[in-house]
């Protein structure tokens, strides 16, 4: 694969992300990728594919996620049903395994990207079972005796929120990026990619504001790029002056529709508390 | 190549494999970083640590492994001729010249000065005042001027840029000090799960469905079964105060980390032995106590119970009545750690202390004792040891 990943118009990535994404295609190996809830991990894959031109299978994990799931499924039941009802379909297993989404990658006509994303979220064996699966791109299937192999290496991007640990056979497979908070500088660059007819004032103030509510010590959860772009829409919606947002007091002040950037009561309160306090000791 | 950079990670605790060195010269070849050194930081880093809390000693180790063997910046390798850069390292290693670096800026500031010089001479030069050559001052020279007229050592913003990635040590906050590996300890725990089919039928029970349907005279008869839920439920005493604090925080990360693996957890807390009353949260533990008849009442013979506490405390704490430290207790804590242990009989008790000081110290072989032995250091392979004690 010649093409080489790079910052697009829509999603701005940093030297190092560009490295670990090439190398990952290159070497035909996993990407993990990890980083604060609302950093991009996900969107990541969307704008891998789309630089790629490839296309997008996505295998969202759940706590119920078994790895099995993502390779073949045996309907039993369809199966009983049609042998009652006398369909001739019974006579071949093969007609009852549902495909999985690895499955459909491995066997695609041409070279895909697939998102597993959130790994962490499953049992704390399903990465251990999926690592022959990713090594090798092959698995084999019990009931009809036959190995898929995959015609075509996928490029993996398996995201993690650090909810657990993964194992370290797992981690020796992949390629590892961690995401950092972008600095006030990429995230100019990046709400300007977002809203590119947003106005300057508004932007500078909002972003003020935003750094300002992340430095508040010990929040339950600091607002992300995500929360900062739909809070940015919102204002742009309300259509507020970047008056609104300005203060010329030092202090900390609640910012209008915090509802965006502030995700759970405990911060709002601390929020509310703090502002209380600093507004008192002006 | 690079043996010294794995050397220097594995020393320096990160668990870097053979796997990921050749990964990382399989890359390498393949030509994924292109001819620049940060680059190469980037691609190792990618391919080599694989936690964030690791990032920062990554760094530590790579600024280590690659100090002065860096080109400096802006400048192809191959136009520098090696004899130049040879006298040059040497000369920067001499005492007198570390301090007038510093003078300059720092050796940031003085490489990125070179490189600018380098790029613009094109030959060998001996001596003189603006050139580097073998007998020239001209680079270490304090506030010396070139013919453009830039003065060395003032450009504050352009030496900040040149700071190497790996120094400005971005991942510093990640690097926690709190011991990794629960996965381990998780692991462990599992042994504790037993799990038990409860709640709504969904999963296809294949061979009773063959059975019924067999002698339904072939007329498909489907039977499902409750899909297995983990049935392990867990009370947690833990020791407050004193010289347990620091094990306290450990151990709570570590069961509520591992809470996925059981049904139920519930925590309550003591000091130094359980007597009739415990509390649920530290803060606020003398206004909402719990008696511990209450405990025993509320929750069923089926918990396993699991102390956490080092048990260092004075004998009279376990054998008389009103010998705890905190408060007047009418019965002694044997007797309560008794009516504990028989109600639940599936108990242990977890010693944050190593294994080899348990005999130096009474009281804990007296808890030992009322434990009927069941006491486990709390390691990985003391949670191993007594999950399967407790898994019985």
């Amino acid at each position: 694969m010649s093409v080489s990943f790079k910052s697009t118009a829509r999603y701005i990535a940093s030297r190092d992300l560009e490295v670990a994404v090439n190398a990952a295609v290159t070497l035909q190996r996993p990407l993990l990728v990890k980083g604060e809830p609302g950093t991009g991990k996900t969107v990541l894959a969307h704008e891998v594919a789309q630089a790629l031109g490839l296309d997008l299978i996505e295998w969202h994990i759940k706590s119920t996620t078994k790895a099995q799931q993502g390779l073949y499924e045996y309907d039993a039941v369809s199966r009983l049903r049609d042998g009652q009802l006398g369909d001739p379909r019974v006579h071949d297993i093969a007609n009852y395994i549902v495909r999985g989404k690895l499955w459909d990658a491995f066997e695609a006509d041409r070279p895909v990207v697939v998102l597993i994303d959130e790994v962490d979220k499953a049992d704390i064996e399903f990465p251990n079972d999926l690592l022959l699966e990713l090594d090798r791109m092959r698995f084999f299937v019990y009931e009809t005796r036959k190995t898929v192999v995959a015609t075509h290496r996928p490029v993996v991007i398996i995201t993690s929120n650090n909810e657990k640990e993964l194992p370290d056979a797992f981690l020796r497979r992949c390629f590892f990026h961690y995401i950092r908070f972008p600095d006030r500088e990429t995230m100019e660059r990046i709400v300007q990619t977002h809203y590119p007819d947003l106005r300057h004032d508004l932007a500078r103030e909002a972003l003020n504001v935003f750094f300002q509510i992340r430095e508040v010590p010990s929040l339950k959860k600091k607002p992300s790029t995500a929360e900062l772009l739909d809070w940015l829409k919102l204002l742009m919606v309300e259509d507020l002056p970047a008056d609104a947002l300005r203060t010329n007091e030092k202090h900390l002040v609640i910012p209008p529709l915090y509802g965006a950037l502030l995700k759970n009561e405990q911060d709002v309160h601390l929020f509310e508390r703090l502002a209380f306090l600093a507004r008192r000791g002006a | 190549m690079f043996a010294h950079l794995i050397e220097g990670l594995r020393q320096a605790g990160l668990p870097t494999s053979i796997t990921e060195y050749l990964t990382l010269l399989g890359a390498m070849k393949a030509g994924v970083a292109e001819w620049n050194v940060d680059d190469f930081y980037y691609l190792s880093r990618a391919t080599l640590v694989k936690d964030e809390r690791h990032l920062d000693r990554f760094d530590r180790v790579f600024a280590q492994c690659f100090k002065g063997l860096e080109p400096p910046e802006g400048v192809l390798p191959r136009e520098l001729p090696e004899e130049w850069l040879h006298k040059l390292a040497e000369r920067l290693l001499t005492p007198e010249e570390m301090a007038k670096i510093k003078a300059l800026g720092g050796f940031e500031a003085l490489m990125q000065r070179l490189a600018e010089l380098l790029a613009e001479q094109k030959g060998r030069h001996q001596g003189g005042s603006k050139w580097i050559g073998t007998a020239g001052t001209s680079p270490f020279g304090a506030y010396g001027y070139n013919p453009e007229g830039v003065r060395i050592g003032q450009h504050e913003s352009r030496h900040r840029r040149a700071v190497k990635v790996w120094d400005r040590r971005n991942f510093r906050d990640l690097d926690d000090t709190v011991e990794q590996g629960t996965r381990n300890l998780k692991l462990a725990l599992r042994r504790l799960r037993r799990f038990a089919r409860q709640g709504a039928a969904t999963e296809l029970d294949l061979p009773d469905t063959i059975r019924s349907t067999a002698k339904n005279a072939g007329t498909l008869d489907l039977k499902l079964v409750p899909e297995r839920h983990n049935a392990v439920k867990v009370l947690l005493f833990l020791d407050v105060g004193g010289s347990m604090d620091d094990f306290v925080k450990l151990s709570e990360e570590l069961f509520s980390a591992a809470r996925s693996e059981f049904k139920h957890l519930e925590y309550f807390y003591f000091h130094n032995f359980p007597y009739e009353r415990v509390w649920r949260n530290n803060r606020r533990r003398h206004d909402e106590r719990l008696s511990t008849f209450e405990v025993i009442r509320k929750y069923g013979p089926d918990y396993k119970l699991i102390f956490v506490g080092d048990a260092a405390m004075s004998p009279y704490e376990i054998t008389m009545p009103g010998g705890s430290v905190e408060h007047m207790n009418d019965e002694p804590g044997r007797v309560w750690l008794e009516r504990l242990t028989s109600h639940y009989t599936r108990a242990a008790w977890l010693n944050p202390t190593p294994r080899n000081s348990w005999q130096h110290v009474r009281s804990i072989g007296m808890t030992s004792e009322l434990m009927e032995g069941r006491m486990y250091p709390l390691t990985v392979n003391g949670i191993d040891e007594m999950a399967r004690e407790l898994s019985h």
